[in-house]
């Protein structure tokens, strides 16, 4: 039985891991190869490493520490930000990412998902979906969110963009509810649910988490195959092992026998 | 030892050389023949679709050099799909080294294709590849062609039925997960090979 994945993402920036409230003011929260040592101990299943300011200041990610991780790491890892092609994905996966997650640059330009299908196979490209509800009720999908100044609001629904996103080869999709990011709420249950719909790839649910409860209903209510979340593991406030004891307790497949192991 | 990881152009190379690396073992990247026959071990990585994965290896020249090796080989993902005889994906002819077919998993509700994630490995013959191997022990795998249950199985995974995790057929194994990802099972697992 596949089990559900707990997913810690690491914004970085400058070299190092940040956090923000939704999305602003970011505040250091440690070392990029450090964290990733830590979270690989405490049986995280998967670190996704996001530059959030590559994709804003048009340059692609600095694969110095891509490389550092991939040495040290021996847990999958995706890495995000500004990779606007074959050739720039290429280099990230050969500094040893597991996968690439593109978000803005497909925004931008939609055949890139085509090509980087083609090139490595969908299994490496995830598609990360910043989504915001609009006044109208809407969800909406949001470009160059990692710099405030610069986020623009697009036309295009959220859904039709996972659609359309999967039918070019999305092999995985991030779905971050930005109107419950940062603030510790829960997920966005209700556009997580809607989102595993027309989602027939594995979908990963970003935005929100604060409780235990969070995860678990993201799980067994929206039905995801996958939970990320930053500042609760970051500030220290929910251990992995812990969350993943409670998960157990309350029926979802985790994996667990690794954390005994490392210990 | 020497141990090497044939160039195939698979972009979790690096990945599989750091494995090693952090089992003591450096192991040198090449296309070259010669080099790839002396080695005592040789592993054939690979992430990406099966008619490139061919199609590279008969540009190097490799289909012969890799068919008739000796010595213990392991194909990890697409490289342990690459040594069965024929895959699904793109009606690609492989190298032919283990008696199987590779086929597309099925989508059905509840189980997405690609089959992402960690699974649980269960035994399914003896053989020295799986030494210390726990029953339920986890890896991780991403793929959407998978190898079906035959005499060639040493593991099998459920993922809506089953199929083979881990294949040998004489010197020739392979793992369907990535043992550089799968923390330390997969480590387990990438000693045994270099024991063999």
């Amino acid at each position: 039985m596949l089990s559900r994945r707990i997913i810690p993402c690491l914004d970085v920036r400058d070299g190092k891991v940040v956090k923000g409230v939704r999305f602003r003011d970011h505040v250091v929260m440690g070392e990029i190869v450090e964290l990733a040592l830590r979270y690989r101990d405490e049986g995280a299943d998967e670190l996704v490493f996001y530059d959030i300011t590559a994709s804003p200041e048009g340059r692609s990610v600095d694969r110095g520490w891509v490389e550092r991780v991939a040495r040290v790491i021996d847990i999958p890892f995706c890495v995000a930000g500004g990779i606007r092609s074959v050739e720039e994905a290429r280099a990230v996966l050969h500094a040893g990412a597991d996968k690439i997650s593109v978000n803005s640059p497909a925004l931008e330009r939609p055949e890139l998902i085509d090509e980087l299908a083609a090139a490595f196979g969908v299994q490496c490209v995830v598609v990360g979906i910043d989504s915001m509800r609009d006044a109208d009720g809407e969800w909406r999908v949001r470009q160059y969110t990692g710099d405030p100044s610069k986020t623009r609001s697009l036309s295009r629904g959220t859904l039709e963009w996972m659609i359309e996103a999967q039918r070019r080869g999305a092999g995985e999709i991030v779905l971050n509810c930005m109107d419950s990011d940062g603030v510790r709420k829960g997920y966005d249950l209700e556009q997580l649910t809607a989102a595993r719909e027309v989602c027939s790839v594995p979908l990963i649910a970003s935005g929100g988490a604060g409780a235990m409860e969070h995860f678990r209903d993201a799980f067994t209510q929206a039905g995801v195959d996958g939970a990320l979340a930053a500042s609760v593991f970051h500030s220290g406030a929910m251990a992995i092992p812990e969350l993943k004891g409670y998960l157990q307790q309350q029926g979802v497949v985790v994996r667990l026998q690794e954390m005994a192991a490392n210990e | 030892m020497s141990v090497v990881l044939v160039d195939a152009g698979g972009t979790n190379i690096g990945s599989v050389r750091y494995a090693l690396q952090r089992l003591g073992v450096d192991a040198s990247l090449t296309a070259d023949a010669s080099q790839i026959r002396s080695a005592d071990k040789v592993i054939l990585p690979g992430v990406g679709a099966a008619s490139p994965g061919m199609a590279r290896l008969r540009e190097l020249q490799l289909v012969d050099v890799i068919r008739s090796l000796t010595q213990p080989v392991l194909g990890v993902c697409l490289g342990m799909q690459l040594l069965c005889t024929h895959s699904e994906e793109s009606d690609t002819d492989c190298l032919g080294v283990i008696p199987a077919d590779v086929s597309r998993f099925r989508e059905a509700p509840g189980f997405c294709v690609p089959h992402m994630g960690w699974n649980r490995l269960s035994s399914a013959a003896k053989h020295p590849l799986l030494k210390n191997l726990e029953e339920g022990d986890w890896a991780y795998f991403v793929h959407s062609y998978a190898v079906p249950i035959g005499n060639y199985t040493l593991a099998s995974t459920d993922y809506g039925s089953g199929f083979s995790s881990i294949i040998a057929s004489g010197n020739f194994h392979g793992m369907q997960f990535h043992p550089e990802r799968s923390a330390s099972v997969g480590a387990k697992l990438l000693k045994n090979f270099l024991e063999l």
